[in-house]
């Protein structure tokens, strides 16, 4: 069949797609988006949350035909998301040849030289940066998903209580961190949120 | 040139920033939270295939036959593979014994042994034509324990063994078997005041790292294979991979992709094969991917053990001898079995001063899921045990447990069981101390004046199956004791390629190395080192693959010190050919390039005063200094067979927990507060990764104290609960806040002082969890994990 639907702010149209496709297949396998994360495909850790019209949900759990004609934001297009957060055209995106991991681009990646800064400030969103300063990355594999879910309670509520933070981020696993450091992130963005309003 | 002429004009260097001991961020941070940075299941290729495996249904059968016609005949599938079509006369691997077949050929040994190999157009084709391979078994008679496995007519799990092992232990069915005897227990228990003993039992845990087993294979014009993988160590699995596929080591290439979290579970091989056979037999790229189900089955796991120990006392409180047996499941296959035996074994006593010792810890071949690497090695149920002794001992004696440990302590100089002298410091003492001096949290947090309770800080949480009626809280108090390292004669080493040159004319360095980044940040303290050594800001980190040699495995807490090591030696031997070039071009400019210590800093060359002398700018020019070096750390020997004696390990880090619970006596329930730590780190190179560790490293053992366990149905070997459904770990609102003291006494042996650190955080979170549950409910308790019925004695 075919799917149709907006992912991080661009029109896309899948085909071929089997019946029982996830919606996560379809983003890693033939959008080229692998942002979000498959450890679990059973709705159970949360690495691949992906918010469908602003709800977060765990993609592995939606069956690729139940996203026509709606509107995905991946981690891909969080910090783009983050910025038109208010605006009525949330994100532009990536398009599918602009993202994911290509052979050549894995054969091509080297850390590069400075701490974790590498990008361009400016290119991430509050909560990407607090993750990457508070340490709340190690592996990374739960990073996607927890980003996606900590920005929507940040949208939602700008100043948690840790047993806010902890009750909105429940449904994502972390094997590494012992979510300590997790925790310290999502406070610190929404620190900085407060500064900057 | 920028050269300083004379004495007059020399100017003060400036400190390189980014160095050892600061908290530099990680170099795979931005791609990481952008979701850009490549895990090994999310390579792809143009026109790539899918491999899936299928797995035995049962534990232990005679494969009468497999019929694999239809599968084949499937419109998608483009190859299905069985034992038959294996290339060589090389059919099994393994880490230390070759006892793991490839796909299963005669026998299956345990639930979830790989048959069969599909390869096709789309995941779900694949899974769909595996399907229908038909397999005839005849079942034989599962071995599930020590009695089956060891009783008189025991069935052989492993039929004509021929290992190195198999002259030394008492049976076929145990893999390896070691004793150690120092002084006299019998004689020592003479002197004992008190005697306690104690069977505790330890639970199967699984590393569930988050991502799965999962890579890609590509076959190369010249007839051989890139691999692109998740795995702890490239060349271990090159070493096992090449002989299977019948190719030599340089036409299978292997590049390590993103690592989503290991902990000993990517130690062993797991779809690496499987992925070249089909890619080779197809010609085409084949990626496979395991589902968490899969994942499983597909890793070996923490040993289950039953342990017994006993302890004697005086009354004054001093330890007087120890006796204890192990005995680990280590499933059908050997994989890391045998040093997990020596890990048990020289550790069981702990970090106590214990002269009189009779230990015996051996491993069993059974037909339950293969057991291995996971952190903490052997040292994590020995630790559960001996603490809970220790407990047991400080209430016999109605001493405090704390002060009871303490007096006990071993310190540096003391003799371990197998006679080695820990020759660094050993602040076990100290450590608990600063667990003990912090603050306890407020009691009955759940209650904030004039409110409903807030249910999720209670045990049960956001069920709202109770309002803190019948909650009691209870403290415990655990330590631990891990070596760092390959121990036991292991010729362990690592290899890193230093590079320094001038790029767009700012000096540049880059480090290749093989050292498999899962996760725990040796890209980072990498960069670090070579800032410190080299002086310059700007450094690549190469990606990890076998076109350098080997770094040894991401296990056993030794990587920083290891690979760290060798980045460090290598750095200083470019240092030292830098400054060679620089006293050959610029010498005659000055007295100091012949008279003073040189460093690099700040991208210039200066003395130990402080004087600039040249920058690297010049004294490279378009030269670039490029070296391969190997590193070793100080030899160890293997344990006597006998008496277990010998100077095995190469170094030892300490860990000490508090942990404050609260349980609902009612429902069964634990909520772990607070669970405090305070450890030793040598020097911490990075203190924001170290506190990240130690964090991590806790909730890896509480999760095995309270939820976490692989079930394996006694009567059919068959695992019960291979899901994230079942298999339960830490969720954020399982974990408490983790506070942490971090110690840096140096070990003079080691780069910088360090010591490993993964591991040790591990071992004494799950006793404490358990001794703080008895404290605060009064019972015994002597299993992981602790399940409600345990605690409502229902
Ligand atoms: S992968 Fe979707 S919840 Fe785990
Ligand atoms: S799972 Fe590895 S950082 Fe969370």
């Amino acid at each position: 069949m075919r799917v149709n639907f907006t992912v991080n702010g661009r029109p896309q149209e899948a085909d071929d797609v089997w019946e029982g496709e996830s919606l996560l297949y379809v983003l890693r396998e033939r959008m080229g988006l692998p942002g979000s994360k498959n450890a679990c495909e059973q709705g159970e850790c949360g690495s691949c949350t992906v918010r469908l019209d602003g709800v977060p949900v765990c993609s592995c759990l939606v069956a690729a035909g139940q996203a026509e004609g709606r509107e995905i934001v991946t981690v891909e297009g969080l910090a783009d998301y983050s910025k038109h957060r208010d605006g009525a055209h949330p994100g532009t995106g990536c398009s599918s040849s602009g993202c994911g991991t290509s052979l050549d681009a894995a054969k091509r990646w080297q850390s590069k030289p400075t701490d974790g800064r590498s990008g361009e400030a400016g290119d991430l969103s509050p909560i990407q940066q607090a993750f990457i300063d508070a340490g709340a990355v190690q592996c990374g594999f739960c990073t996607p998903g927890l980003l996606v879910a900590a920005d929507e309670l940040l949208e939602q509520n700008d100043s948690p209580s840790d047993a806010d933070i902890r009750e909105a981020l429940s449904g994502n696993l972390c094997r590494c961190t012992g979510y300590e450091k997790i925790l310290d992130a999502v406070r610190l963005a929404a620190a900085r949120q407060e500064e900057t309003v | 040139m920028g050269v300083t002429g004379s004495p007059t004009n020399i100017k003060q260097g400036s400190k390189t920033k980014g160095g050892i001991g600061e908290s530099t961020l990680r170099p795979d941070g931005t791609l990481k939270v952008t979701g850009e940075f490549a895990y090994s299941s999310d390579m792809w290729h143009e026109d790539m295939l899918w491999g899936f495996t299928l797995r035995s249904t049962t534990a232990h059968a005679e494969i009468k036959s497999i019929d694999i016609s239809e599968a084949l005949a499937t419109s998608g599938v483009y190859s299905v593979l069985t034992y038959d079509d294996l290339p060589t006369e090389v059919k099994n691997y393994g880490l230390e014994i070759q006892d793991t077949p490839v796909l299963a050929h005669g026998k299956v040994r345990h639930h979830g042994e790989p048959v069969a190999l599909v390869a096709a157009d789309h995941p779900e084709t694949a899974r769909r034509a595996a399907a229908k391979i038909k397999i005839e078994y005849v079942e034989l008679p599962v071995i599930t324990d020590e009695a089956s496995a060891t009783g008189p007519d025991a069935l052989l799990i492993h039929e004509g063994r021929d290992d190195h092992h198999i002259g030394h232990v008492p049976h076929p069915n145990i893999v390896h078997r070691q004793p150690i005897f120092r002084g006299d227990a019998d004689e020592a228990a003479k002197r004992a005041d008190v005697i306690v003993t104690g069977d505790y039992y330890f639970g199967m845990q699984d590393q569930a790292f988050l991502g799965p087993e999962s890579g890609l294979a590509v076959p190369t014009e010249d007839g051989g294979v890139d691999l692109y993988v998740a795995t702890q160590w490239l060349h271990s699995d090159l070493r096992q991979i090449a002989p299977v596929l019948g190719l030599p080591e340089e036409k299978v290439r292997m590049t390590l992709s993103g690592v989503g979290g290991a902990f000993g579970g990517r130690e062993d091989l797991s779809m690496q094969i499987h992925a070249c056979l089909l890619a080779l037999r197809t010609g085409k790229p084949v990626k496979i991917v395991y589902n968490r189900f899969e994942s499983f089955f597909g890793h070996v796991h923490r040993h289950p053990a039953k342990l017994h120990y006993e302890h004697g006392a005086t009354k004054d409180g001093k330890l007087t001898h120890m006796k204890c047996r192990i005995v680990l499941d280590g499933g059908a296959y050997a994989s890391a079995s045998p040093a997990v035996v020596g890990n048990a074994s020289s550790l069981a006593v702990g970090p106590y001063v214990i002269e009189d010792v009779d230990i015996e810890a051996l491993a069993l071949y059974t037909n339950n899921p293969p057991c291995g690497a996971m952190r903490g090695f052997g040292a994590v149920q020995a630790c559960f045990a001996y603490e809970a002794q220790m407990d047991k001992l400080a209430a016999k004696l109605d001493m405090d447990p704390v002060e009871f440990r303490q007096l006990n302590a071993m310190e540096q100089g003391t003799l371990l069981p197998t006679g080695q002298a820990c020759d660094s410091p050993a602040p076990v003492a100290e450590l608990l101390r600063l667990v003990k001096s912090r603050p306890l949290p407020p009691e009955q947090q759940w209650l904030s004046a004039g409110e409903d309770a807030d249910v999720r800080a209670l045990p049960g949480g956001l069920s709202n199956t109770t309002h803190g009626e019948g909650v009691v809280r209870g403290v415990g108090y655990a330590v631990g004791l891990k070596n760092v390292g390959f121990s036991e004669g292991f010729d362990d080493y690592s290899t890193a390629r230093v590079r320094m040159e001038i790029i767009n004319g700012e000096p540049v360095a880059t480090v290749h190395t093989a050292m498999a980044e899962v996760g725990q940040g040796g890209v980072t303290v990498h960069a670090q080192i070579v800032r410190t050594e080299l002086g310059v800001n700007q450094v690549t980190i190469h990606p990890a693959d076998t076109q350098v040699g080997s770094a040894g495995s991401t296990s056993a807490s030794r990587q920083t010190y290891m690979t760290g090591g060798a980045v460090k030696n290598t750095a200083e031997a470019v240092r030292e050919k830098v400054l060679e070039i620089g006293r050959a071009k610029l010498g005659t400019y000055h007295p100091a390039w012949a008279t003073a210590e040189l460093l690099l800093e700040g991208g210039k060359v200066v003395t130990d005063g402080g004087e600039v002398l040249a920058d690297l700018v010049d004294v490279l020019e378009d030269e670039a200094v490029d070296l391969e070096l190997e590193w070793r750390h100080r030899p160890t020997v293997a344990f006597d067979l006998v008496t277990g004696q010998g100077d095995g390990h190469v170094q030892y880090s300490f860990a000490a927990h508090r942990a404050v619970v609260e349980v609902d006596t009612e429902l069964g329930l634990v909520k772990v507060i607070e669970l405090a730590v305070a450890q030793d780190v040598g020097k911490a190179l990075n203190p924001l990764s170290v506190v990240g560790q130690i964090q991590g490293g806790t909730t890896q053992g509480l999760g095995v104290a309270v939820m976490e366990e692989i079930i394996v149905d006694p009567k059919t070997a068959k695992v019960r609960n291979p899901s994230f459904t079942d298999y339960l770990i830490p969720t954020i609102l399982d974990t408490p806040t983790i506070p942490v003291d971090v110690l840096e006494l140096a070990d003079e042996h080691a780069p910088y002082g360090l010591r490993g650190i993964g591991e040790a955080p591990t071992l004494s979170s799950t006793p404490a969890v358990l001794a703080a549950i008895r404290n605060a409910t009064g019972l015994e308790l002597n299993r992981t994990p602790i399940r409600p019925e345990h605690l409502t004695a229902t």
